[in-house]
């Protein structure tokens, strides 16, 4: 056996030093997880000082032995470029596989070994793990708020029902697709908005016409799905048929006051709340958002001076002011500023709001988009004897919008994170109604739980979403 | 003629609409007050405010106006964003770095830090850091100093003060640094230019700005004590820490959330702009013979900031904005201070929410002037 030369490993005795490092690597791993996971600390002999750095010298030093180039042997060569390529990146790895031993025991203890889950009350939760129970209880509140619990199925049929809706773009057949745009723009919001309306709003009026209306719809989307031969007579009966039979002939009202069928309660959009309200939040700003800021967006860049100047004046303003401002002004200002009968909903009120805060945003980044198109589209499109409107819908705006997909999936995205803020006008949706659960006498102390639950869902939702745009992104994604 | 009326028509129509909304509104607001007997006006600024805030830079109390109430509030919004944009520079451009790291364990730490905070609204995170993690603190007669000195506890982090003596002459003596600095960085630059020579800017200026405010210890007579925070009972379970600078627990849940979410929007600018310059630029320094650090410095940093900056601005402008959820832990901002109490007692809601407004519409345009300027200044001259 050749001389080890101890500070300058080599190929020549590759495997001593292999085995070498290797083994002081995998004591210095040892030490830290049997000091995490066992409370054990097998080097207490030495001064405390050194037993705390001893890991890190004796990986460290086994880092060193292993950081041989070109060794031939493929997995350690692999090892070394990604983790170990000098002594500086060396002890950052060594740092962070410690972190994460040290942090794996007390986080999967709280989140699970310690936590309870069983139980409806306060006195299960006696470890020292989380108190999953308060969640469990507390679910409801959190999901609709103080919406009742008899009347909850209202919303989770909505929700079913408009997410069923929403799919139909995946189900139709090239035929229906150039109505696609149109359906999404137009209808889809329009039912959904009847169904919040009418349905987890409830109420009497629900009953005078709405029935037809929505019946009406749903055949004439039903309508575009059917055969081309029988489209024209479908269209002419069906939807004027269906208003017209359920508004005059099954007569709703008699019923109801006969007593044979219980009209919806109507629920006041105060008790609305928790995790249905900001999606229901986020749907309509994210609908109202994006028209808003493409007429801001075009405006900006319009030819004439004066609604250009109109429409730098609103983005900047909207821009410039916190979320939490605009939305006090809606809660004290706008008021003042309505006729006095005139009353509008608080929750329209901060959906109004936080559309145009958001449409400031979405118009600069479509703004981008726009710029960034060569000049050249615009000149073509105009040669072919396109006028504005004709210009931008066929030309311009399909291009731009590719373009910047990534930029408004992150208004999205902002939109969503920002509706916690609603708390400012009063309404508590899961975050709001966190803090009111916290401060309830009967369960004081755990709001870590709490926000914990919330920021996984938080997670879940904006991460899906980025994960979404980037998808979009990539689908949409066409050289140029 | 025809032609003009065709570019006059959509023009007058949209003020018109401006023009009509806003009459709409003001003649409401006008019929509104006057039904309700409020005047308009900003009068009531001078008037005593006559209610207490909690943690304030200037003097305060119930006996100043609410202009002073106003100031307050203006300059712990400051406080807190300036605090907030230095650590999330700090830490984003750390983590930008870390992302581009070829070392696999750090890029992907610094991919989950910032895929796990951004995406969980910011009021949450100041929930949690205020009423869950900071709640966790050792009460202050628990509480163990850390380096001797300094406490974090329930009530807040008690750090020492610092007591000057001779003060002016050591600001005086770090104005007279800086300047030097200043003077030799210039100087550099054109010796540079024209003789081809360097000058090591970085070893001058280091010891410029360490040896000038030490000479006015040994010669100024500016002197530096410490005042310690001291343990002090008020009732027989209630402690509080005395002397030093005490900086209130929302300050600090404030501070690290913002800073915690604002810097990974910002390490992905630092990302972006980094792996915005070519490969090619990289290649074509070291092939001139330029050292790996001297690459770094001359050719990729500068077209790097380039691109960097303006997005890296537009995170400073939300920060300061998402600084007003400061509100909802009730630290005394300028929304909860003035858009909130100074609302509440005066029920002035047009003057004082239009001034909040205005305020927070001045900072943004005042940073946004400022990186401009900057962005003006070092972007490429073409040709």
């Amino acid at each position: 056996m050749s001389k080890i030369n101890f500070l300058k490993p080599d190929k020549t005795n590759l495997n001593t030093f292999l085995y070498l490092g290797s083994f002081l690597f995998f004591i210095s791993v040892l030490d830290v997880s049997l000091n995490s996971f066992f409370n054990l600390n097998i080097t207490n002999f030495l001064p405390g000082f050194l037993s705390f750095l001893l890991p890190l010298i004796l990986g460290f030093i086994g880092l060193y032995f292993i950081r041989i180039e070109l060794s031939g042997n493929k997995h350690l060569d692999l090892l070394n470029k990604n983790i170990n390529t000098n002594n500086f990146n060396a002890v950052l790895s060594l740092l962070i596989i410690f972190i994460i031993i040290k942090s794996i025991p007390p986080i999967l203890s709280w989140f699970y070994v310690d936590a309870s889950f069983a139980g409806d009350s306060k006195d299960v939760c006696t470890g020292s793990g989380a108190c999953w129970t308060y969640i469990k209880v507390w679910m409801r509140r959190f999901m609709y708020g103080m919406y009742p619990n008899a009347e909850q199925w209202r919303i989770n049929l909505s929700f079913i029902a408009l997410a069923l809706l929403g799919s139909v773009g995946y189900f139709a057949t090239d035929r229906f697709k150039k109505y696609l745009t149109l359906y999404y723009v137009v209808i889809y919001p329009f039912i959904a908005f009847l169904f919040i309306f009418f349905f987890i709003s409830g109420g009497p009026v629900f009953f005078d016409f709405s029935y037809g209306i929505i019946a009406a719809i749903l055949s004439i989307i039903v309508g575009f799905f059917i055969p081309n031969k029988f489209k024209f007579y479908y269209f002419l009966i069906v939807p004027f048929g269906l208003y017209i039979l359920l508004k005059y002939f099954i007569f709703y009202e008699e019923l109801i006051e006969l007593g044979k069928l219980e009209g919806l309660n109507w629920v006041e959009t105060g008790a609305w709340g928790g995790l249905s309200l900001t999606f229901i939040i986020s749907f309509f700003c994210l609908i109202f958002c994006f028209p808003i800021g493409m007429a801001f967006a075009l405006g900006r860049r319009s030819g004439f001076p004066l609604i250009r100047y109109i429409s730098v004046g609103f983005i900047e303003f909207w821009r410039g002011v916190p979320l939490i401002t605009v939305l006090f002004m809606s809660a004290v200002m706008f008021p003042m500023f309505l006729p006095e009968d005139f009353f509008i909903d608080k929750l329209v009120r901060a959906i109004i709001a936080i559309s145009l805060f958001e449409a400031a945003y979405v118009a600069e980044v479509i703004r981008g988009g726009l710029q960034a198109l060569p000049r050249g589209q615009y000149e073509a499109a105009k040669s072919l004897g396109m006028g504005y409107w004709k210009m931008h819908i066929f030309v311009i705006l399909p291009q731009a919008l590719k373009l910047v997909i990534p930029g408004i999936a992150n208004t999205f995205l902002a939109l969503v994170k920002d509706t916690p803020l609603i708390f400012v006008v009063g309404l508590l949706e899961i975050v709001g109604m966190l803090n009111l659960a916290k401060t309830n006498p009967e369960w004081l102390g755990f709001a870590m739980e709490g926000y914990v639950f919330a920021a996984i869902i938080f997670w879940i939702i904006c991460y899906a979403m980025s994960k979404y745009s980037y998808n979009l992104e990539q689908k949409y994604k066409t050289d140029r | 003629m025809n032609f003009k009326l065709k570019d006059i028509v959509p023009q007058l129509v949209t003020v018109l609409a401006v023009v009509l909304v806003f009459g709409f509104f003001t003649y409401n607001a006008q019929v509104n007050m006057e039904n309700r007997g409020i005047d308009f006006g900003y009068g009531f600024l001078s008037q005593e405010s006559s209610f207490d805030v909690q943690f304030s830079l200037i003097e305060y109390d119930g006996s100043h106006s609410y202009f002073r109430a106003y100031l307050v509030g203006l300059l712990n919004t400051i406080l807190v964003s300036v605090i907030g944009i230095i650590f999330a520079t700090i830490l984003g451009v750390i983590v930008g770095i870390a992302r581009l790291s070829p070392n696999y364990l750090i890029n992907q730490f610094a991919a989950f830090y910032v895929e796990f905070f951004r995406n969980i609204p910011l009021l949450l995170q100041i929930f949690f850091w205020y009423f869950a993690a900071l709640r966790a603190l050792p009460l202050p007669q628990d509480a163990e100093p850390m380096f001797g000195v300094t406490y974090l506890t329930i009530k807040g982090l008690f750090v020492p003060a610092f007591i000057w003596q001779n003060f002016n002459i050591f600001f005086y003596s770090l104005v007279a640094a800086i300047i030097a600095i200043i003077v030799i960085r210039t100087h550099a630059k054109k010796v540079q230019e024209t003789h081809g020579k360097q000058i090591p800017v970085l070893l001058i200026s280091l010891g410029l700005i360490l040896i000038l405010p030490l000479l006015s210890f040994l010669f100024g007579g500016v002197r530096l004590s410490f005042e310690v925070p001291v343990l002090k009972q008020l009732a027989t379970t209630s402690f509080i820490y005395e002397g030093g600078v005490s900086l209130p627990p929302e300050l600090i849940a404030l501070t690290l959330s913002l800073s915690l979410y604002t810097a990974t929007f910002i390490a992905e600018c630092v990302r972006a702009g980094i792996q915005g310059v070519g490969k090619g630029q990289k290649e074509a320094a070291a092939s001139i013979g330029l050292t790996p650090n001297q690459v770094l410095k001359l050719v990729v940093m500068p077209q790097a900031l380039r691109i960097i900056i303006p997005p890296t601005t537009n995170q400073y402008l939300n920060l300061t904005k998402n600084s007003s959820l400061a509100a909802a832990i009730a630290y005394p901002d300028l929304v909860l201070v003035f858009a909130g109490t100074a609302l509440m007692q005066t029920g002035k809601a047009i003057e004082i929410v239009s001034i909040t407004m205005f305020t927070y519409l001045s900072l943004s345009v005042s940073i946004s002037i400022l990186m401009n300027w900057y962005n003006k200044k070092i972007a490429i001259t073409e040709k």
